[in-house]
């Protein structure tokens, strides 16, 4: 099956394109500024960035609706920007302060928004998969007619629990959108020495859920293929598997030299492909924008993104008293 | 003004590295994200990105240098038109946030600070109520259906809930009255459908998911430790799991190892779950209404030999059981004997048998292990001054044991006798029936116990 790709003179406005472009270069830029502040000491333990991945869920949320869930692992800070939370929250939690979303107790891997229906940040891989399902449970419980996107990479792909989720996702029809962010690396190991098949799209098959592949570095056909699945899933038909082939541009977490793969391969993909480059030409070559309009987007993005490590620097740490709290919840 | 370029942490472990190359020279211009060095670490060799852009004035740690200490200043990067000489220096030394300055109160305080809370030793229903007499089956089965008729948001799902009416029959009728979108028969795939159902909590549902036996339960451990009960925490108390995990746990009878196993303890050791394990059918109801309605993942131990055992039940329209309170079976002087779940039925007929020798034992039913009523156990050793646990589990790192490091903690000046645990053998559950017996802990072990402790 050959990858979805958007058409090349696309029909696109240029304020969502300039949308698109805006998303993609904030969540860039954030994490630049996120492994920066990894070096100086600011932020500990493990930090997973997601560039080169930005077209997955940017595309993705431009298929969403108001009320619709989302979910992933623990390579979720693209994710929380992208459904709108707050850039300030999401540094100052990675430099575990109070003014992080989780008051500093979660870290990187462990965030969650109920205002934005954004359901963590996961650190073990595959447990989303069914609390995904769960979720969609929850929303074809109350008939609510909401979608549930949910996260996972090629290596969670060979978790058992993912198949015991796609089962019942398509014995019960729940409404939820299993997106494979294929990066082609599982850590350290090349997708071709984990998996006997290397069509992770049609892993659904044996149970029914119809799958496709999409190019993860082109926006505009993660948007499409998005439409297409939340339309299955809102019509009541199910699950759909959405194996969205996409590159990760730095190393697995931040101790990762990433000596499984060459430099040249790395490079390749960030010249040829990179999904903001992508958006940039369709700005420029569709006179939809100058390069004046897109500096000046640089710019404000730069600021949203400095102020964001200035909030996690100056928020202080979370008082002593907030180790004892939020183990159990108090009945109303 | 010229900023430092200091040594980075690029692992979590890394304390110091080898500056083993520099990418860019004296002069060079850099911009953020340029690769300046490359470095190795604790694990491996990595390149070092610039923060800042400017032009790189000068390199205070040349190549090759081993053991530079992380925020060590190895360059110095200045602003355009900055010369090195009159450069004034910003130190991005003062990046850490200030340490906390307030210590910490912690939980175990030292014992002579401890003052004990006076024990709740009210009665769980008023006097006068009308009982009748029930199974710890039909009990939960009431307990569920009188939640779910009270709250839609309520579901049960687990294997054989539904058609089947349950694999123990505690589902009975629910079906029938309930319909199968709120009693839904699951696959096979505890894992799974553990994992859906911490999702639908998450979700605002208030899912029971039942266990065939807590044995499959460890199938799905991850999702109850990891996803259930660290959530809450994990969020900063956005969102956690209310539900409920229940289903039959410990030994049967002559159902072998994999069949044969007290969680108790493995559960109770998780912060952020509640852990019940009834004995009698009144509290096999009231408490588990009471983890229905409780905010947080509760895991609710029952156990198939009692299944079938009838106790006064209280003829109420709506009757609970809190958590953290203890019950006293038996009122005594001489000894102190503390039990749960199953463990009951030997601490009782112990206590039974030796009242015929004049030995007056205080029984007392934990009924949750977390919370963990310990104000009536110590209140009791006060009295006392001697203390039996007894459960079904194994040896090492048992409830008995927990309950033994309270009373010297908090109590050592009342013991007159070191606490004796009396548990499962530490071996795993054999088939043959005369082997099972000993396996588990036995009556005559329990009085055992007593009689040493008593010295008698």
């Amino acid at each position: 099956m050959a990858a979805r790709k958007s058409a090349t003179k696309p029909n696109v406005s240029a304020e969502e394109l300039t949308r698109y472009y805006r998303d993609m270069l904030l969540i860039r830029r954030f994490e630049e500024k996120a492994g920066q502040l990894y070096g100086m000491g600011l932020i500990g333990g493990f930090c997973h960035l997601y560039i080169g991945q930005e077209a997955v869920v940017v595309g993705l949320e431009a298929a969403a609706e108001d009320g619709d869930k989302r979910i992933t692992s623990y390579r979720d800070h693209g994710h929380m920007l992208a459904c709108g939370m707050d850039p300030n929250g999401v540094m100052a939690e990675l430099t575990g302060r109070e003014g992080g979303y989780s008051k500093g107790k979660g870290g990187s891997m462990h965030m969650f928004s109920k205002e934005k229906h954004f359901y963590g940040g996961h650190g073990i891989v595959g447990a989303q998969v069914p609390i995904g399902a769960g979720l969609a449970f929850a929303d074809k419980y109350r008939d609510n007619g909401r979608v549930t996107f949910t996260y996972f990479g090629d290596g969670a792909a060979n978790q058992g629990q993912v198949y015991e989720t796609f089962n019942m996702a398509a014995l019960w029809k729940l409404p939820v959108v299993f997106v494979i962010e294929n990066n082609q690396y599982a850590m350290g190991t090349a997708q071709q020495r984990s998996t006997s098949t290397p069509d992770l799209h049609t892993r659904g098959e044996a149970f029914g859920i119809p799958g496709e592949v999409v190019d993860g570095m082109d926006v505009l056909a993660v948007k499409a293929a998005g439409e297409t699945a939340v339309g299955h899933c809102r019509a009541g038909k199910g699950p759909y598997i959405l194996e969205i082939k996409t590159y990760r541009y730095r190393g697995h977490s931040m101790s990762d030299p990433a000596k499984y793969r060459t430099r040249e391969e790395v490079q390749k993909m960030r010249e040829e492909r990179d999904p903001i480059e992508h958006v940039r030409i369709m700005l420029l070559e569709g006179k939809h924008a100058t390069e004046d309009d897109l500096k000046a987007i640089d710019k404000e993005i730069k600021a949203v993104v400095n102020a964001s490590a200035e909030f996690a620097k100056d928020s202080p740490e979370p008082a002593l008293e907030e180790l004892w709290t939020d183990i159990y919840a108090e009945a109303d | 003004m010229a900023t430092e370029i200091l040594m980075p942490a690029l692992s979590p472990t890394m304390e110091e590295g080898t500056l083993a190359k520099w990418l860019v020279k004296e002069g060079d211009t850099v911009s953020s994200g340029d690769i300046l060095a490359e470095i190795e670490t604790d694990k491996a060799t990595m390149e070092f990105e610039a923060v800042d852009e400017g032009i790189l004035g000068r390199i205070l740690i040349p190549a090759g240098t081993e053991g530079v200490k992380v925020n060590t200043p190895i360059g110095l990067l200045l602003d355009d038109g900055e010369d090195v000489a009159s450069a004034t220096v910003e130190s991005a030394q003062s990046q850490q946030p200030a340490p906390a300055d307030k210590t910490l109160t912690s939980e175990s305080a030292p014992a002579a600070a401890r003052t004990h809370p006076e024990p709740d030793r009210s009665p769980d229903w008023p006097e006068g109520t009308e009982t009748h007499q029930q199974t710890v089956r039909e009990a939960l089965r009431d307990a569920m259906a009188e939640e779910m008729r009270r709250d839609g948001d309520v579901f049960l799902m687990g294997e054989e809930v539904a058609e089947y009416q349950g694999a123990y029959k505690i589902s009975q009728g629910l079906l029938d009255e309930f319909g199968s979108k709120r009693v839904i028969d699951t696959p096979i795939t505890e894992h799974g459908f553990t994992g859906i159902a911490v999702g639908a909590a998450f979700g605002g549902l208030k899912p029971i998911v039942e266990y065939m036996t807590f044995n499959f339960a460890m199938q799905a451990m991850d999702q109850i430790v990891n996803s259930a009960a660290k959530t809450l925490y994990m969020s900063g108390g956005q969102m956690g799991a209310p539900m409920v995990f229940r289903g039959p746990n410990g030994a049967a009878a002559r159902v072998g190892a994999q069949h044969s196993q007290d969680f108790a303890a493995w559960f109770s050791h998780i912060p952020g779950l509640k852990v019940a394990m009834p004995y009698s059918a009144s509290d096999a109801k009231g408490l588990l209404k009471t983890a229905i309605r409780d905010p947080n993942p509760v895991i609710f131990l029952e156990n198939e030999i009692l299944y079938g055992r009838s106790f006064d039940v209280p003829k109420l329209d709506d009757f609970t059981v809190p958590f953290g309170k203890a019950r006293i079976w038996r009122e005594g002087t001489d000894v102190t004997i503390v039990s749960f779940g199953i463990g009951m039925t030997y601490a009782l007929e112990a206590a039974e048998k030796l009242a015929e020798d004049g030995v007056s034992a205080e029984v007392i039913d934990l009924r949750t292990l977390r919370p963990l009523d310990t104000a009536t156990v110590i209140a009791s050793v006060q009295k006392t001054n001697r203390c039996v646990t007894v459960e079904e589990g194994f040896p090492k790192g048992a409830i008995g044991n927990h309950i033994s490091a309270i009373l010297m903690q908090e109590a050592f000046d009342w013991l007159d006798a070191p606490v004796i645990n009396c548990t499962g053998k530490d071996v795993p559950m054999p088939y043959a029936a005369n082997l099972e017996k000993h396996a588990l802990v036995t009556t005559q072990e329990v009085m055992e116990a007593v009689r040493k402790v008593t010295y008698r």
